[in-house]
């Protein structure tokens, strides 16, 4: 099958583009790295979350806003796609508030975020200690929890559920995937594009870069120059317990196989997925500070993975200048921003070009040198 | 809080933590022992200490006996000992993390020598999760630990010097035998033979798996031979076995208990966790921690030694724990070169004398090919209960590794952290995708290594406590 | 499923098992016990709730976890026995108060 597509990169992002460019018809070849790579989407925490996010860039925080609308019918089209259920949940979202003052901090900056997306209803709500007891009944909460503010949009999907169903729906619509395809180089090839691999070369009109922490390398290769950085998250996972906590929160989760997943930390900007000790007593302790029950549960697997961070951490859209066809896709919250990545971010490109609401995220914001 | 400080970290007490601690601490360095057990001896000395002077010592045999003197050595060394320790994470450095009676708390030391011996090849086939089926080690720790026998004749299954010797140990014992499985391959005693020169050396040996054969013969056990597939059946407990043998011979038996065993294989969790290079060992058909001649990884100044650096028993196990100690001795400037690698030379020489009988053992005792291709329906991982078929299925579509497998399937991703499913994934990742097993590599390794409480993990927080 | 040779004398315990009484060799790992009693099971699996029992008695299966003195989640072929501890078998997942 000669591909009118390929993508590069079979992480959440990459998944997610090429599963919207198969349901619209394309002929996609999805290609992915090596068994041991970094992959942020084996490493994530699964939340399709809204509240708080988007400072200073309001395009953002409306993109998000979207993708947590449009969730809802991803799911089930990727659900019926694939037979893999996805356990979306969006019932709402929680960020508990140690003291007082972490409580009004919060509102604060909320309140400051709201105030820059001009206008409409606030998605949250601020509640007291008694209004996060009744909201979580059962719940033995810590004596320092003050309260927490609740996102009205925010919920939970499981994300390694996600990346199989992505994969599964696209061998299903005769999309090709191929693990362990490691794209070393990509060259021009008159209007086409050549990628150079392990021992063979492959050949497409088009291409989109979604390989993560790679896809500078690749990026610079078609006239775009992507900044990147990693920034470590480790995570906790727990035992799996019976159901007790109702809603996701901020750094606390019950998944839907019933473990606890706690974190993540920001902590280091090095190509570094080592664990450390310090971190997982760090997490442990500000969990059992929330709930002090949780403090008999076991840890089974503590794991690191690498955020993909953009200078302004906001994410990167972009198609080439120089190398019409060739298109880099690049976020870290690639749960929360699936539902945008499989419809109108595949949309866009399917036709061939990115409309003006995606001009925000163009790469060129890093290109113009500071004022000084 | 500092945490306490050795030269030396052992972990295991068995035949090559014991042989380490003595001859680290005769060179005068500090050492400390953890060790999960409530008592020195590791898997083949288990409970020496207690059983040695009870008369249940004459049934367990002779190189049980032989620990007795061992855990007496090692109790006078000078190593501080801790029983009912379980490491759960090494961070370089090194910082070791350790958990007894509920307590999380670090130690540090200059060198570590993981001496966590080995493990049991896991053996799926359909019902081999049903209360009931154990292992054949699992029921010797029951004789030694407990004076624990099965309670009726009991059906044991597989292949080995280990099931011949608890199937004598458990008739001295007054325990009763419905009857032996034996898995062995048709034609392996001859392609065996072949090595057995080499093994003349270790005529003893020899003679004590042919004594065992044949005691159990003039016992009368029923053998049933090439056996290559098994099954056990019942409603939430094993009430029934059938099994088929090379020529097509099937059978059904009433059994309450069964026990199986298909050799061993090193536990390489701690290894692969702290980054060792592991390597691909085609005899005994698992991974090893590559090693230089004392016994040191990939990783500077952390060993593995005994049955973790490669199954070669309790008789390798010592030497290679002295090999281990010398070089930290040496490289801690306790022991200058020459007088190591003279020492080094005995040391070598009861290694090989030890190890001469292996290469005739694992040819003749090597898995049989359906140990690595369970029926789908066989549940591979037994805590995320993950079938052989799914893993399969999935194997095929678009060709994953063994991590994008365990992210798609959940195999591997529990309590065990793949110790029983790791193996069985990467041959079947392996047929389905027409690769070698080695090729295909094996799970990555997280922390913990075993399950800590977030209360023990917060404990270790530094951090003043918020008013 | 199995049994005990001999008797243990003055080293006799007594744990309870479920609330009932049962008496052990001090020393001894719960495990062990465990296998001793005719129910058979020790546990039930967190996803399709099938009974289970102690496997390796060597730490490597986890398929012996029991809660202990109201600690969840214990390796049974680890912990040794004391008069008068409490094990509580695990049935599907644990609830967060166990
Ligand atoms: C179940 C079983 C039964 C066997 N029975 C016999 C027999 O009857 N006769 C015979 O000749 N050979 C027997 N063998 C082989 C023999 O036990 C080995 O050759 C020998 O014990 C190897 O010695 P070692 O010191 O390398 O390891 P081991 O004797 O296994 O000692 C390792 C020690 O480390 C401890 N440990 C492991 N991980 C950790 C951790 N994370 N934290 C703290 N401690 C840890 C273990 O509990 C153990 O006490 C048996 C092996 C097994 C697995
Ligand atoms: S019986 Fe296997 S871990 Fe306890």
């Amino acid at each position: 099958m000669q591909p009118d597509i390929v993508v590069i990169g079979g992480g959440t992002v990459g998944a997610a583009v090429a599963y919207g460019l198969a349901m619209r018809r394309q002929k996609v070849l999805l290609l992915d790295g090596d068994d041991g790579d970094f992959r942020a989407a084996r490493a994530n925490f699964g939340l399709v979350w809204l509240q708080g996010k988007g400072l200073d860039m309001p395009a953002y925080q409306a993109l998000t806003r979207s993708s947590t609308e449009l969730w809802r019918g991803f799911s089930d089209e990727l659900e019926a796609e694939s037979g893999i259920e996805l356990f979306l949940e969006q019932n709402g979202g929680l960020a508990f508030c140690l003291g007082e003052e972490g409580l009004e901090k919060r509102r604060l900056d909320l309140l400051r975020l709201h105030n820059q997306r001009g206008g409409g209803e606030p998605d949250w709500e601020m509640l007291d200690r008694a209004a996060l007891e009744r909201l979580l009944p059962g719940v033995a909460l810590g004596p320092k929890v003050a309260g927490a503010s609740f996102g009205r949009r925010d919920g939970h999907a499981n994300p390694l559920r996600l990346l199989a169903a992505l994969h599964v729906a696209l061998l299903r619509r005769g999309a090709n995937v191929r693990h362990r395809a490691r794209v070393n180089r990509i060259e021009p090839a008159g209007a086409d594009f050549r990628l150079v691999l392990n021992g063979e070369t492959l050949t497409a009109p088009r291409i989109v870069i979604a390989a993560g922490l790679g896809s500078s390398a690749l990026a610079r290769q078609v006239g775009l120059e992507v900044p990147l950085r990693p920034e470590r998250g480790q995570v906790l996972v727990t035992e799996r317990l019976a159901r007790f906590l109702p809603l996701p929160a901020s750094g606390l989760r019950q998944t839907d196989e019933g473990t606890i997943m706690i974190g993540a930390t920001k902590d280091g900007h090095d190509f570094d997925v080592s664990t450390t000790t310090e971190a997982a007593a760090s997490l442990s302790r500000k969990t059992t500070e929330i709930i002090p029950a949780l403090a008999g549960v076991r840890l089974v697997r503590h794991w690191a993975g690498l955020r993909i961070m953009t200078p302004d951490s906001y994410p990167i859209y972009a198609e080439s200048r120089s190398h019409p066809g060739a298109f880099v896709a690049i976020c870290h919250s690639g749960v929360t921003l699936a539902a945008v990545h499989a419809s109108l971010l595949a949309e866009a490109i399917a036709e061939g070009s990115l409309p003006d609401t995606f001009s925000p995220f163009h790469q060129r914001r890093f290109d113009v040198p500071q004022a000084a | 809080m500092t945490a306490p400080h050795t030269d030396l970290l052992i972990v295991g007490a068995g035949p090559a933590g014991m042989a380490a601690a003595v001859t680290a601490c005769s060179h005068g360095l500090s050492v400390r022992v953890v060790d999960d057990q409530p008592a020195p001896g590791g898997q083949i000395w288990r409970a020496i200490e207690t059983v040695a002077s009870t008369p249940r010592l004459a049934r367990l045999g002779q190189a049980y006996r032989a620990g007795a003197d061992r855990a007496r050595a090692f109790r006078s060394c000078g190593a501080v000992y801790e029983p009912q320790s379980e490491l759960w994470q090494i961070e370089p450095g090194f910082r070791a993390f350790l958990t007894r009676d509920g307590q999380a708390r670090s130690v540090t030391a200059d060198a570590v020598i993981l001496a966590t011996g080995a493990q049991e090849r896991p053996v799926p086939f359909p019902g081999w999760t049903l209360p009931g089926v154990l292992t054949v080690g699992a029921a010797q720790i029951l004789l030694k630990t407990a004076s624990t026998v099965p309670e009726r004749p009991v059906w044991i299954a597989g292949c080995g010097p280990l099931p011949l010797l608890y199937m004598t140990q458990l008739l001295a014992a007054g325990g009763q035998i419905a009857g032996f499985l034996d898995t062995t391959p048709r034609g392996r005693a001859s392609a065996a033979l072949r090595h057995l020169p080499a093994g003349l050396r270790r005529a003893g040996e020899l003679a004590k798996g042919l004594a065992w054969s044949l005691a159990l013969r003039r016992a009368g056990i029923p053998i049933i031979r090439h056996v290559t597939d098994l099954r056990a059946e019942g409603d939430g407990r094993v009430e029934r076995l059938r099994y088929r043998t090379e020529d097509g011979r099937e059978g059904e038996v009433t059994a309450e208990v069964l026990l199986v065993h298909e050799g061993l294989v090193p536990s390489i969790h701690v290894p692969l966790a702290l980054g060792c290079t592991v390597e691909w060992h085609p005899a005994q058909h698992c991974y090893v921690p590559l090693l230089d001649g004392w016994g040191e990884t990939s990783q500077a100044n952390l060993f593995v030694a005994g049955d973790g650096a490669g199954i070669g028993g309790a008789e390798a196990a010592e030497p290679r724990g002295r090999l281990a100690a010398l070089r930290v001795a040496t490289r801690l400037g306790k022991l200058d070169a020459v007088r190591a690698e003279r020492a080094a030379k005995t040391e070598r020489a009861a290694l090989a004398r030890a190890l001469a009988l292996r290469p005739f053992l694992d040819t003749l005792y090597g898995p049989r090919a359906q140990v690595f291709a369970p029926a789908d329906e066989t549940l591979v991982c037994r805590c995320e209960e993950v079938t052989a078929g799914a893993l399969r299925a999935r194997a095929v579509e678009g060709r994953p590794g063994p991590n994008q497998l365990k992210a798609f399937t959940r195999a591997g991703m529990g309590p065990c952290q793949g110790r029983q499913c790791g193996y069985t994934m990467a041959h079947i990742v392996a047929a389905a995708q027409n690769r070698k097993v080695e090729e295909v590599g094996f799970f990555r390794i997280r922390p913990p290594l075993k399950p800590v409480t977030l209360g023990e993990l917060a404990c270790l927080d530094q951090r003043e406590p918020a008013a | 499923m199995f049994r005990k040779l001999h008797n243990p004398g003055s080293a006799t315990v007594t744990i309870y098992i479920d609330g009932c009484a049962v008496t052990a060799e001090a020393g001894e790992s719960i495990a062990a016990v465990m296998l001793r009693q005719p129910t058979g099971w020790s546990r039930t699996t967190s996803i399709s709730q099938s009974p289970r029992a102690p496997y390796c008695m060597m730490g490597v299966c986890f398929e012996c976890l029991v809660a202990v003195d109201g600690k969840g989640s214990l390796q049974g072929c680890l912990t040794p026995v004391r008069d008068g501890m409490r094990v509580t078998r695990q049935q599907g997942r644990r609830s967060l108060s166990a």
